[in-house]
C-alpha cells in the first residue's frame, strides 16, 4: 500500500470492506427463457423518494437509503445483468431532485432500466424525466425474456388540468392519502401500443412487466390501484408466464390473477402501512401476501431494502434484502400456481411482528 | 325580617338552584352539535399539521401514516419499548417530531398537540381501546 493512504482513500476501502462483510451471500444460479439456457440475474431498487430542502440540502435519511442500495448492488454476486429502477427517484419531480438521484446511481457498475413515477411526473408531465433519464414506456428483450416497462401512473385530463400551477399539481398528486386525488392509469393509447409489441411473441415467451403502480386494484384512497388494470391484464392474458414487478407501495405485497404474477418492490425510503391498518375503509389486499414485519421507527432502515430478481425458467425468484430485518424470499410455486414466501407461507409458520393492525 | 321578605328570597334561591340543576342537566341538539363542531375544527387543524412540514427538513407525518394509520393511539399508554418506559401518544408524536422530521418538541398542552391527537385519534374512530398492546 502507498505510504500516502489519504484519509478519504481509507475511508473508501474500509466502506468497501464493510460492506463486502455485511452483503448477504444471495448465489443463485438460474436458467431463463425457453430459447436460451444463459443465467442472469438483475436488481430491483426502487422508491427512495429524494427529497430536496434548500441550496445543496437533502433529506438525509432518504440519501442514505439510495447509497446504501447502490453499495451493495454493487457488490452483488452472481453480477446483475443490469439494475431496474423501480420509480419515485424524486420526491416532488424537482429538476435538482432527478440530478441528485441521477448522480447516486451513477455510481452504479451496471446499466440502469428506468421506471416513471408520479413523483418524477407530475411536476412538469414527464419532460425532464424523458430529457435526461429515460423513456416513459418502451420494452426489450434479454436472454429470451420480453421485458414491458409502462408508465401506469398517467390519469384524467381533467385532474391534470385543474390545478394553479405544475407545483401544485404536483403537491396534491404527492399526497398519498389525497381524498382530491386521482386514479393511475395506463391509458388507451399505451394499452395499444402493448399490444402491437406483443403481438409478434410466441405465447410461451416469458413477459416480465414493469410498472411504477400495481396493475390490479387493492386501495383507491391511497392509489393502491391501476384504473384500467383489468384491460392491461387482458392484454397479457394469453401469455403462459408473466409476471408484474412494481414500486409505489413501499411494502412487500404479492397476489396472482389468473395467469399472472404481481409482485411489489421495497422502497430504500420509508415503509407504508398496509391499507387493513387504516379502519375507516375496506380494501382489497391480496390474502397470498404474508406481510413484512411492522416497522420499528426507531430504526430509520427498518422495512426499507432492495430485491435481487432472478428468473427461473420465467418464473421469478423473488429475494429480498431487509435492511434491518431478516431476508425473504418468494418463489414461484409449479404446482400451486402462485407465488410463495419460502418460509412464512404457512400461516403456523408466521411471527408476531407480521401481524398489522 | 318580614314574612313577604322570606317569600321572596325563598323563591329566588329555590328559582336559582332549579336554574343552575336545568344548566349542568340538559343539553340541546344544537348544543352537541357546537360541541362536535369545535372538535372537527381541532381535527381540521390537526389534519392540516399532520400534512405539513413540522421540522426542518420538509418531511412530513403523513409520508410514513397516510390517514394516520399506524399510529395506533389505541394502545397508548402503552411500554414504548424503544425508549424503555411507558410513554402517552404525545411523547410518541413528539419522538417524531424530533427524529425524522428534525424539529422541536411540542408541549403536552400546545393547542397544536391536541390538534394533532384529535386528527390521529379521529382516523382510529371505533377501533376498541387496547392500553398498552404493542
Amino acid at each position: 500500500m502507498k505510504k500516502n493512504l489519504t484519509r478519504r482513500k481509507f475511508l473508501k476501502a474500509a466502506g468497501i470492506a464493510g460492506a463486502a462483510v455485511a452483503m448477504p451471500l444471495s448465489l443463485v444460479e438460474f436458467s431463463w427463457g425457453r430459447n436460451s439456457q444463459e443465467n442472469f440475474t438483475l436488481a430491483y431498487v426502487s422508491d427512495s423518494h429524494l427529497t430536496h430542502i434548500k441550496g445543496g440540502q437533502f433529506v438525509r435519511n432518504f440519501d442514505m437509503g439510495l447509497k446504501k442500495a447502490v453499495t451493495e448492488v454493487n457488490f452483488m454476486r452472481p453480477k446483475p445483468d443490469f439494475v431496474v429502477f423501480g420509480g419515485d427517484l424524486a420526491q416532488l419531480g424537482k429538476k435538482a431532485e432527478i440530478d441528485h438521484g441521477l448522480e447516486i446511481m451513477s455510481r452504479l457498475r451496471y446499466p440502469v432500466k428506468w421506471v416513471v413515477g408520479e413523483h418524477d411526473y407530475y411536476l412538469d408531465l414527464g419532460q425532464y424525466w424523458s430529457e435526461k433519464v429515460s423513456k416513459l414506456h418502451y420494452s426489450f428483450d434479454h436472454k429470451g425474456v420480453h421485458f414491458v416497462v409502462l408508465n401506469s401512473i398517467l390519469t384524467y385530463d381533467n385532474w391534470i388540468n385543474r390545478w394553479k400551477s405544475p407545483a401544485e399539481r404536483m403537491h396534491q398528486m404527492a399526497r398519498l392519502d389525497n381524498p382530491q386525488g386521482s386514479p393511475f392509469m395506463v391509458r388507451d393509447r399505451q394499452i395499444e401500443w402493448m399490444k402491437k409489441d406483443l403481438s409478434g411473441l410466441s405465447k410461451d415467451t416469458p413477459i416480465v412487466v414493469m410498472s411504477h403502480s400495481p396493475l390490479y386494484k387493492i386501495f383507491k384512497p391511497w392509489n393502491f390501484w391501476t384504473e384500467d388494470a383489468e384491460k392491461v391484464q387482458a392484454v397479457l392474458k394469453p401469455f403462459s408466464k408473466v409476471t408484474v414487478l412494481h414500486g409505489h407501495v413501499h411494502q412487500i405485497l404479492y397476489n396472482q390473477i389468473g395467469n399472472i404474477s404481481f409482485q411489489a418492490m421495497m422502497s430504500t425510503a420509508w415503509p407504508w402501512p398496509y391499507p387493513v391498518s387504516y379502519a375507516q375503509a375496506g380494501n382489497a389486499v391480496p390474502k397470498l401476501t404474508v406481510f413484512m414485519n411492522r416497522a420499528d421507527p426507531h430504526s430509520e432502515r427498518d422495512a426499507t431494502g432492495w430485491s435481487i430478481i432472478n428468473l427461473d425458467n420465467g418464473r421469478v425468484i423473488n429475494d429480498f434484502k431487509l435492511w434491518e430485518n431478516t431476508n425473504r424470499t418468494l418463489r414461484y410455486d409449479d404446482k400451486l400456481g402462485y407465488p410463495v414466501d419460502t418460509k412464512y407461507q404457512n400461516p403456523a409458520d408466521r411471527i408476531p411482528p407480521q401481524e398489522h393492525y | 325580617m318580614p314574612k313577604i321578605l322570606r317569600i321572596i328570597i325563598l323563591t329566588i334561591v329555590s328559582l336559582t338552584f332549579a336554574a343552575s340543576a336545568a344548566v349542568c342537566d340538559e343539553f340541546t341538539k344544537d348544543d352537541l352539535k357546537q360541541w362536535n363542531a369545535q372538535f372537527m375544527s381541532s381535527v381540521k387543524e390537526g389534519e392540516k399539521l399532520f400534512h405539513s412540514s413540522l421540522g426542518r427538513n420538509t418531511v412530513s407525518c403523513d409520508m410514513c401514516h397516510p390517514n394516520a394509520a399506524n399510529t395506533h393511539p389505541e394502545t397508548y399508554p402503552k411500554f414504548q419499548k424503544q425508549l424503555g418506559k411507558v410513554i402517552t401518544l404525545g411523547d410518541m408524536i413528539n419522538w417524531c417530531i424530533i427524529n425524522p422530521l428534525e424539529g422541536d418538541k411540542l408541549d403536552l398542552d400546545d393547542p397544536k398537540m391536541i390538534a394533532l391527537e384529535a386528527y390521529i385519534t379521529y382516523e382510529r374512530r371505533g377501533v376498541k381501546l387496547a392500553p398498552g398492546k404493542h
